[in-house]
């Protein structure tokens, strides 16, 4: 695609700052991938610092009906901020200058750009909490987190992105700036088009302000780890302790293959010839996590746990949260490429979709490791592989279609967390009717009639198949 | 094409990078200047497609010449990815793509000397005792350098003067060995070539400490430079003939550690194994060598400081990239600072952001460097400490370049973490 001269003249107009407007090759080039698969080159990199900025970029785009993908650190794991029709793409990264914590309103009013953590952060001064804590929260922006409504461990407890949202600023594809939402937790004026850009993978619009709620912070937090001799004896605990009465803020589990990958990359101790821990944490007050204790205690004892590890101090529980995050580490080790995905299905499936992870493993002699959000039914089937191989990757693309059936079937969704994107458009089919998925593009037809915002995205386009082979 | 630079890229190591982005906000030179590009994520993926020939290698001299090689990304990447062995093929590569070099001279002749070192007196007295140092010890050899070197004035005392407080002095060491009885371990000194021709008092007062908590001294007569700047401009066979002769001069001495009081020199003594991965047999005895070669603090921490005087200093560290990234070293330092009377430590906010010294960069890349030690300014000054201490003879004198560009130098000084340690033993 060749850029008209007029873009480029008028957006030195809007962007006075040279340095904002890459053109460069090695600079498009560095905007052509994400945590994700796929290289596209865009035309043009625009950086923008202000709604005004983003508008006129918008309008612009709209008028040359150019593609405009929007970008936050590009830690999307499923394609979302690839330039997959080239155009322009629009960095909002930098935009990183507005946090504001209200404690009286018990808001956080952020620009798009700000690192999720932050936000968390800046709120911990006043004694709040910002409670959405994607893995990725260190490094990636709120803007990503909003378009990709991300949850986190946290989540069982306390809910996703979206139940944090209650209003925004948003440029519509056609370059009007709009306000929904506002700053009050109960709010049912009009429809709720907050709740319908959250998640909506930058392809309706581009969020250039934020107004999220806060929530009180835990006074204490204890962690333990609870280890099994059967796999499914880890299921069952979970079900059993949010049938008592008790709310952890994370249950995460791993299996026998993440532990030994992770005690063969960095031991810690792990229960090697375990089939599987949880990874529990309680917060609240101490009193209260004192009782809960007792009960999960209990609780592994009726189901023949092997043991349970109760992190005596604040380093102890940061040594068995560090197993956790070495998982992704430490199944990379043997070949490069780690394709995550996010299947979710309903609670009470978690065994049976475990059962037939293995056999899809056995099925098609892939290197698969599951482990993740069992609280909500949210696990992290990898897939660990070589792109350089073709054969293997041949494997894997069908392992991964029987992986998304598996989880339909069981009455569960493509995806908990991560996104559509281009990785999982090709299936959106199978989840979803004709009907229902006419009723989305209409939706997006509206907001979009030029179809510029985000193209290629979330719909599958016609012979499009997963391809993973370069 | 067998001979096409681009083979020498690391081009395997690149595929240990899954693009999750968790390097960026760890990474200096992305915050400054704000684009991927210039972030170590972009940067292993230009030198992939540069080593796939999907770009030409030209295109990733920018990129490359302005990452600091400060290494905090590996320190946080998730994958271990070993960047440091990425971006040191990409220098060798480059290196050998253009070997006179003739651009950078160019840029260097310009922007550095006429428009920037000669109107500003303590950015001078910096540039002037290092390139001082380069001609002396003989690194002057290196391409950019011996250009350098003929800027100088005829007259190396008006550096001299221009350094009150550097003290400049010659190479010509004395090898001195000494042995105290009921000594606690047998060290043997690394000089480090920086240190010792600019810092060469913080050398002796190192000297000093170790005798003074009861070990025994030798400063083995044939060690030369670590290596390390020769490495980062590209040049690998000559970096391996200087860590071939220090390895050859430590093990005549037998030494329980080779210590040494530079965050950069300790990185890159630590690392001599990966300059031999094709010679076995001295591959073995550089890691006999790498495994006993540690910082001054990691040893003085574990012994007993004679503490004589209480100092009345609020402090804040600003550790050297290479120690905390590469030798791993990093409580040790804070732990002998706290054990200081009277001391107060007040941490940096973001200490693992690199100052903007990084070897010679803070030369080549001047205003790329001050922008970074603005954004470390800016944390210093938050702590408005009295004395910031240092870990490497580089950050010093960057941290002074800092004090003297905020104007801070009548409430605010720069120390070695050696001065520091050595004033409260009453050493001088
Ligand atoms: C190691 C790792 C761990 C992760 N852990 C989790 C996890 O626990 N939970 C989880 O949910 N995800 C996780 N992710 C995925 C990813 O981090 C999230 O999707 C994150 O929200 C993306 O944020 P980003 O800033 O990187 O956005 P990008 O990846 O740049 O963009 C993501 C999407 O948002 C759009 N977008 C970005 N900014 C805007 C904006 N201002 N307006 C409109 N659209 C915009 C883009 O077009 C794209 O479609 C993880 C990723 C990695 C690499
Ligand atoms: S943290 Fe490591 S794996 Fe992730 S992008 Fe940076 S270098 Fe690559
Ligand atoms: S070495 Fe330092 S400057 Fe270079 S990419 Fe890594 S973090 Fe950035």
């Amino acid at each position: 695609m060749t850029l008209p001269k007029a873009v480029l003249q008028n957006l030195k107009k809007v962007i006075r700052d040279p340095k904002r407007l890459l053109t460069r090759e090695e600079d498009l080039l560095s905007y052509g991938y994400d945590a994700s698969f796929g290289f596209y080159r865009p035309d043009l990199v625009v950086q923008v610092l202000s709604s005004e900025e983003t508008a006129a970029v918008m309008k612009l785009a709209n008028r040359y009906k150019l593609p405009v993908t929007p970008r936050g650190q590009a830690s999307s794991l499923s394609g979302g901020p690839l330039p997959v029709k080239g155009g322009i793409v629009l960095d909002v990264s930098q935009w990183n200058q507005k946090l504001v914590i209200d404690p009286e309103d018990l808001v956080a009013i952020v620009s798009p750009g700000v690192i999720t953590a932050a936000i968390d952060d800046a709120a911990a001064a006043y004694g709040l909490m910002y409670a959405p804590d994607p893995g990725s929260s260190h490094f990636s922006t709120i803007g990503g987190n909003l378009a990709e409504n991300s949850g986190g461990p946290r989540c069982l407890k306390y809910g996703v992105t979206k139940d944090y949202v209650i209003g925004l600023e948003v440029v519509t594809p056609q370059g009007e700036v709009i306000h929904t939402g506002g700053r009050t937790v109960k709010n049912v004026s009009g429809y709720d088009l907050t709740k319908l850009i959250v998640g909506s993978e930058g392809t309706l619009g581009i969020i250039t302000e934020a107004v999220l709620r806060l929530v009180p912070r835990p006074p204490a937090t204890r962690t333990l780890m609870v280890s099994f001799n059967h796999f499914v004896d880890s299921g069952r605990m979970v079900t059993k302790i949010l049938t008592s009465g008790i709310l952890p803020s994370k249950i995460e589990m791993m299996d026998q293959a993440s532990i030994r990958a992770v005690e063969a990359y960095r031991p810690l101790g792990l229960p090697i010839d375990s089939e599987a821990i949880l990874l529990i944490q309680l917060d609240g007050h101490p009193a209260a996590i004192d009782e809960e204790m007792l009960k999960i205690e209990e609780i592994a004892k009726q189901l023949d746990a092997r043991e349970v590890k109760d992190a005596a101090t604040e380093e102890e529980a940061k040594e068995l949260w560090k197993a956790r995050k070495l998982v992704s580490p430490a199944i990379v080790r043997h070949k490069p490429t780690k394709i995550s995905e996010d299947a979710t299905v309903p609670r009470s499936k978690i065994p049976e979709f475990c059962r037939r992870l293995q056999q899809i493993k056995e099925k098609y002699k892939i290197d698969l490791v599951v482990f993740g959000h069992a609280g909500d039914g949210n696990l992290h089937p990898n897939i660990i592989c070589d792109k350089r191989n073709k054969q293997e990757m041949g494997r894997v693309e069908q392992a991964i279609q029987a992986i998304f059936s598996a989880a339909l079937e069981l009455g569960g969704t493509l995806s908990g967390e991560h996104g559509i994107g281009t990785m999982k458009s090709a299936f959106m089919a199978q989840e979803f009717s004709q009907e229902t998925l006419d009723m989305m593009e209409r939706i997006k037809h509206a907001w979009d009639p030029n179809h510029i915002l985000n193209p290629g995205k979330i719909f599958p386009e016609p012979g499009v198949k997963l391809v993973l082979s370069e | 094409m067998t001979d096409d630079p681009a083979n020498k890229l690391a081009y395997d190591e690149t595929f240990s990078c899954i693009q999750c982005g968790t390097c960026l906000p760890a990474c200096p030179t992305y915050k400054t200047m704000g684009k991927e590009t210039q972030s170590p994520r972009g940067r292993i993926n230009l030198v992939k497609m540069a080593a796939e020939k999907k770009i030409p290698l030209e295109a990733i001299r920018e990129p490359i010449d302005l990452c600091l090689g400060c290494r905090a990304c590996e320190r946080v990447c998730p994958t271990n990815v070993p960047y440091g062995k990425i971006l040191e093929s990409a220098k060798e590569a480059l290196f050998e793509q253009q070997k006179d070099a003739s651009s950078l001279l160019k840029r260097l002749e310009e922007n550095l000397f006429y428009k920037q070192i000669f109107p500003k007196h303590q950015v001078m007295a910096v540039a002037g005792s290092l390139l001082w140092f380069y001609q002396k010890s003989g690194l002057k050899n290196l391409a950019h350098l011996t250009h350098l070197t003929k800027l100088l004035p005829e007259n190396l005392e008006t550096f001299e003067r221009a350094t009150p407080d550097v003290h400049v002095r010659g190479m010509h060491r004395a090898e001195h060995v000494k042995n105290e009885t009921a000594a606690n371990y047998k060290v043997a000194f690394f000089n480090g070539c920086v240190m010792d021709a600019v810092f060469g008092r913080i050398n002796d007062m190192s000297v000093k400490l170790l005798i003074a908590c009861g070990c025994s001294v030798v400063i083995p007569p044939k060690q030369t430079c670590c290596g390390a700047l020769h490495l980062h401009g590209g040049r690998r066979a000559e970096s391996k003939e200087l860590a071939r002769r220090n390895i050859e001069a430590f093990e005549a001495e037998a030494p329980d550690f080779v210590i040494n009081n530079a965050g950069g020199c300790g990185a890159m003594l630590s690392e001599y194994p990966q300059l031999f991965a094709d010679e076995p047999d001295w591959k073995a005895r550089a890691e006999r060598f790498s495994q006993h070669s540690i910082d001054i603090s990691v040893l003085l921490a574990k012994l007993d400081l004679p503490l004589k005087k209480t100092l009345n200093y609020r402090v804040t560290l600003q550790p050297s990239c290479h120690m905390t990234n590469v030798q791993k070293v990093v409580n040790e330092p804070i732990r002998l600072i706290q054990k200081l009377d009277g001391v107060a430590f007040h941490p940096l906010d973001d200490p693992d952001f690199c100052c903007g010294s990084a070897g010679i960069y803070n030369l080549i890349n001047y205003e790329p460097a001050m922008e970074i030690l603005d954004v470390k300014m800016a944390d210093v000054q938050k702590q408005n400490p009295d004395v910031i201490v240092t870990t490497n003879p580089g950050c010093l004198l960057q941290m002074r370049v800092g004090i003297e560009r905020e104007r801070l130098q009548d409430r605010m000084k720069a120390m070695h973490l050696v001065e520091l340690l050595a004033e409260a033993c009453g050493i001088e």
